[in-house]
């Protein structure tokens, strides 16, 4: 077994680090004696089965929540939080080595105190972890089970050997790192998001497989700790899912922060020599070797659907995509629903966090709401970050829309000049002739709290005319946005209203 | 030297078509007609750029540069070259199924550098011969068989295997690994390729192919022109050199109400404007002076410039607006986009070359300049030596501008027009 689940034994002698596992796992805990029915059993206490136990229990419901690990799930404790906390520091490290840029002096020495980076990851994590520890969540009337669970029944699981029996459970099992299967690659030993965070050394050199969201964050952060980084994908471009010129422009900033970079590359051999680990990568037939000190796998995640016996509840579900769900998140077995990335293609927090809202309304309260019907946004955290919502327009034009895309890139945005943060640009996507948004993608430093404006007017049915007629707060990189529907206003002067313009004009 | 800031517009043109095309003289290796990719010493030939010398020998033809009979013969010579090489595609081959390797050992013909069976520089090379073909119509025996050598070299160019099973066409292959796993994304130089693919007799591709390249194309308002986006300059050149686009238009411009002439002209438009802004606050940009797209540039693996701290990308597709920008402009390029906007792109030239002499030697253009690295004397960091592909495309736009000869001659060709109609393309001359 490669990842540990249990942090070492000097990680344990920190104080955030026990103030963490005192909040997500209490070692003195004692499993509550179940109740006659729950309304709600809830498997899985990542963000999914947080939102819906501490949702349908301040509704009233009687609620069962089990976790055999730690409650926060993926997002928490090796995800999210950990990974946007050292993001942090490494940003602050290239901007003291690009000092100068801002006429401000690069300091005499720039030494990374890795030990002192984490420690800063662990206060913060262990922060966060106490709006939902155990014994808030109990305070809260969920009833808390750790072990793990196993259906015996339609209507029926066990924890621990407690029988649990609920009207409606819902299956929130999250998903695992889904590691490649290289030659060596077990034996030579591998990190990825469940037990990177627990380093307490920087590894001198380090070679990230695969280009995804986790890949290019964590490439990008350790590039700037100083670690010699080769990040390798399989791909022509990183983020394969997002615009051509977004991985171009993430691919400019890897090469300025020292990356190497190997598009089109696959790492087809791992073996140990001499303590250090090599790796034989292919390029469109060209063969090479790479000597690191660690490697890093973040090519993608599958849903965790083993050992819960779903087969005695009758559960359909499918090892590579999950849980099989409708629209409605309800599982083969009407009782019981599914969220989160056990069930879902989009494995975010806010998407685990929304599908689980849909689930209480729908189990619960007879809601009919549709998973289809959410507008999506989601944000890759490399610098600058790289942000999307709605369609594509590769997607659009699939379905026959024809599409129109408003471009505003963030060098002609005041703010972004005056903060030295002008790599990228806003393209919304319009139905051509409208000003109906399909979609966009955002490239900038703050891309993440930009895209939640677009999505506010998608979900609000807002288009650009109305978006045009928005004071944006000057200067603010939002602004960028402003601009793009001023463009579309633009457009709508054609040669004939022009033309009556100046003849209104010619008094 | 060419005198570039009294001589008139047409005087001009004149001596740097001349110019440029006389790179193919001398680059060419006269046993077998293959052109060097650079004037650098050991260059291996491009195919490419052979196929811009097919296509510039009529022009040498028709300007009085060259005796029709030595054109015909160095076209002979190039075309029995390739119906004769090596198709078995091994390693050392020089292609299979009627492509051929990207780079070929100048004198053997044989693959170097491991480069890939390409696609899109068949494409070109097929597309000169064509040209050629088109040109040399007269009933003599050479150049009857110079048409029929283009016709068979065309024939047997197996498309449909290109698709790789899929619907669009591959970037290239490799006896090492099989068809590289990238496709065409976005507007690019591919047009031409997709008209070969589709105007074939013989191995047409299948399926909708072409519809589904073009839905990946992004049409954005950017800097106030609507335009069909791609950030590097030669994608809206390259194709256009042979296809006279005025007027015709397929699916994706009906909808736009443009066409891919008019769209190059917005380009031209863009690229200005970002040189005007000049985001990255390099030396010796304006909206005179432009001109970012796939060219050499400076490197760090050069001994002078490992120390310089700015991120420098080498040989690179340079676009607008997103990059890569390292400070290095193509003199060229404006000039390569002549026919779309005369005025704007001439006053570029001239204002280049004036400030920029030294980017022209023997009237020629070096293949980039970097007056952000500026050496001694304050004079631009320059590509060393000429570039086959930069001077191809310098012939056959001036030639455009000047006479349209190529586009005239391709407009009569049966495969581009059945290729242009397959695609979906109607009106204008079409």
């Amino acid at each position: 077994m490669q990842q540990s689940k249990v942090p070492s034994a000097n990680l344990l002698e920190d104080a955030h680090e026990r103030q963490w596992l005192d909040n997500v796992h209490p070692s003195d805990w004692r499993n509550p004696v179940p109740a006659a029915t729950y309304n709600l059993a809830v498997i899985g206490a990542g963000t999914a089965g947080l939102v819906a136990a501490h949702a349908a229990a301040a509704l009233g419901a009687k609620v069962a929540l089990i976790e055999r690990s730690r409650l926060g799930g993926d997002c928490l404790n090796v995800g999210c939080v950990p990974s946007k906390a050292i993001l942090r520091t490494s940003r602050l490290y290239a901007e003291m080595r690009n000092a100068e840029g801002y006429g401000a002096q690069v300091p005499a020495e720039i030494r990374v105190d890795f030990p002192a980076v984490m420690q800063r990851m662990r206060g913060i994590r262990a922060r966060i972890s106490l709006a939902d520890s155990a014994r808030r969540l109990s305070a809260a009337g969920v009833d808390v089970f750790f072990g793990e669970a196993s259906f015996t029944g339609a209507d029926v699981l066990t924890v621990d050997g407690a029988k649990l029996r609920f009207k409606k459970a819902l299956i929130a099992t999250g998903a695992r790192p889904d590691t490649p299967s290289i030659p060596g690659l077990a034996e030579a030993g591998y990190l990825t998001n469940e037990n990177v965070f627990d380093l307490t050394a920087l590894p001198r050199r380090l070679l990230v497989i695969g280009g995804g969201p986790l890949g290019c964050e964590l490439a990008q952060a350790f590039g700037r700790f100083g670690a010699q980084t080769i990040i390798a994908q399989n791909n022509p471009t990183f983020l394969p899912r997002e615009e051509r010129d977004a991985a171009q422009i993430l691919s400019d900033a890897f090469a300025r922060d020292g990356i190497d970079v190997r598009l089109n590359t696959t790492a087809v051999n791992v073996r140990v020599e001499d303590g250090q680990k090599l790796v034989d990568l292919v390029s469109a037939g060209y063969e090479s070797t790479v000597a690191v000190d660690a490697i890093l796998t973040g090519t993608g995640r599958i849903p965790i659907v083993t050992g819960l016996n779903l087969e005695a509840a009758g559960v359909d579900y499918d090892a590579t995509t999950g849980i099989r769900v409708d629209d409605f998140l309800r599982t083969s077995n009407p009782r019981i629903y599914a969220a989160g990335d056990a069930c879902l293609e989009h494995k975010f927090t806010h998407t685990a966090d929304e599908s689980a809202r849909i689930v209480v309304q729908n189990a619960l309260f007879l809601g009919r709401r549709r998973l289809s019907a959410l507008t999506v946004p989601w944000c890759t955290y490399t610098d600058p970050e790289i942000a999307h919502v709605g369609l594509y327009v590769w997607e659009a034009r699939e379905r026959d829309i024809p599409v129109k895309t408003f471009t505003i890139p963030m060098h002609d945005v005041d703010r972004a000049i005056a903060d030295g943060e002008e790599a990228g640009f806003v393209k919304i996507h319009v139905k051509e002739r409208t000003d109906r948004i399909l979609g966009a993608t955002i490239v900038a430093r703050h891309a993440g709290e930009m895209i939640n404006e677009i999505t506010l007017a998608m979900v609000a049915g807002i288009g650009l005319r109305t978006l045009a007629r928005v004071i944006h707060a000057y200067p603010t990189q939002a602004e960028a946005i402003k601009k793009a529907a001023d463009a579309y206003s633009r457009t709508r002067l054609t040669p004939a209203i022009r033309s009556l313009l100046r003849r209104w004009l010619a008094w | 030297m060419i005198d570039t800031s009294h001589a008139d517009d047409d005087v001009l043109l004149d001596r740097l078509q001349r110019a440029a095309f006389g790179y193919f003289v001398e680059a060419v290796n006269p046993a077998n007609g293959l052109v060097a990719d650079t004037s650098r010493e050991n260059s291996p030939a491009s195919i490419a750029v052979i196929g811009f010398a097919l296509a510039v020998y009529p022009v040498a033809v028709e300007r009085g540069w060259m005796a029709r009979a030595a054109a015909v013969e160095r076209i002979l010579l190039t075309l029995r070259f390739f119906r004769d090489s090596d198709q078995s595609g091994s390693p050392e081959a020089t292609g299979t199924r009627g492509f051929y390797y990207h780079f070929l050992d100048i004198h053997t013909g044989a693959r170097v550098w491991r480069s890939e069976l390409s696609l899109i520089d068949t494409a070109l090379l097929i597309a000169g011969a064509l040209t050629a073909g088109m040109y040399f119509n007269a009933q003599t025996a050479d150049e009857i068989e110079l048409r029929e050598l283009v016709d068979a070299l065309y024939r047997r160019m197996d498309w449909h295997w290109a698709q790789d099973g899929g619907t669009t066409i591959s970037h290239g292959w490799k006896p090492e690994c099989g068809f590289l796993h990238y496709d065409w994304e976005g507007y690019s130089e591919a047009i031409l390729l997709y008209v070969l693919a589709l105007g074939s007799p013989t191995f047409p591709i299948e399926g909708d192919g072409y519809h589904t390249w073009t839905a990946t194309y992004q049409w954005e308002n950017l800097y106030g022109h609507d335009f069909l986006y791609a950030g590097p300059l030669f994608v809206h050149q390259f194709s256009h050199a042979w296809i006279d686009f005025r007027g015709i238009q397929d699916r994706f411009m009906r909808e736009k109400r443009c066409d891919y002439f008019d769209n190059s002209r917005r380009a031209v438009l863009v690229q200005r404007e970002y040189a005007r802004r000049n985001p990255l606050g390099f030396a010796g940009y304006g909206e005179n002076s432009w001109g970012l797209t796939a060219c050499d540039g400076p490197s760090h693996a050069v001994p002078e410039l490992s120390n310089e701290r700015r991120p420098l990308f080498g040989y690179a597709a340079r676009g607008v607006p997103y990059g890569p920008d390292d400070g290095t402009l193509a003199g060229w390029a404006p000039l390569a986009s002549l026919p779309f906007a005369p005025e704007l792109a001439l006053g570029a030239v001239r204002n280049m070359a004036r400030l920029y002499p030294e980017m022209l030697s023997e009237g020629r253009y070096a293949s980039s300049f970097n007056p952000t690295l500026a050496g001694t004397g304050g004079r631009a960091w320059v590509s060393a030596g000429h570039f086959g592909l930069d001077q191809g495309i310098v012939t056959m736009m001036i030639e455009n501008y000047r006479s349209q000869l190529i586009w005239r001659l391709m407009r009569d060709c049966p495969y581009i027009v059945a290729g242009l109609r397959r695609a979906g393309f109607r009106g204008g001359w079409l």
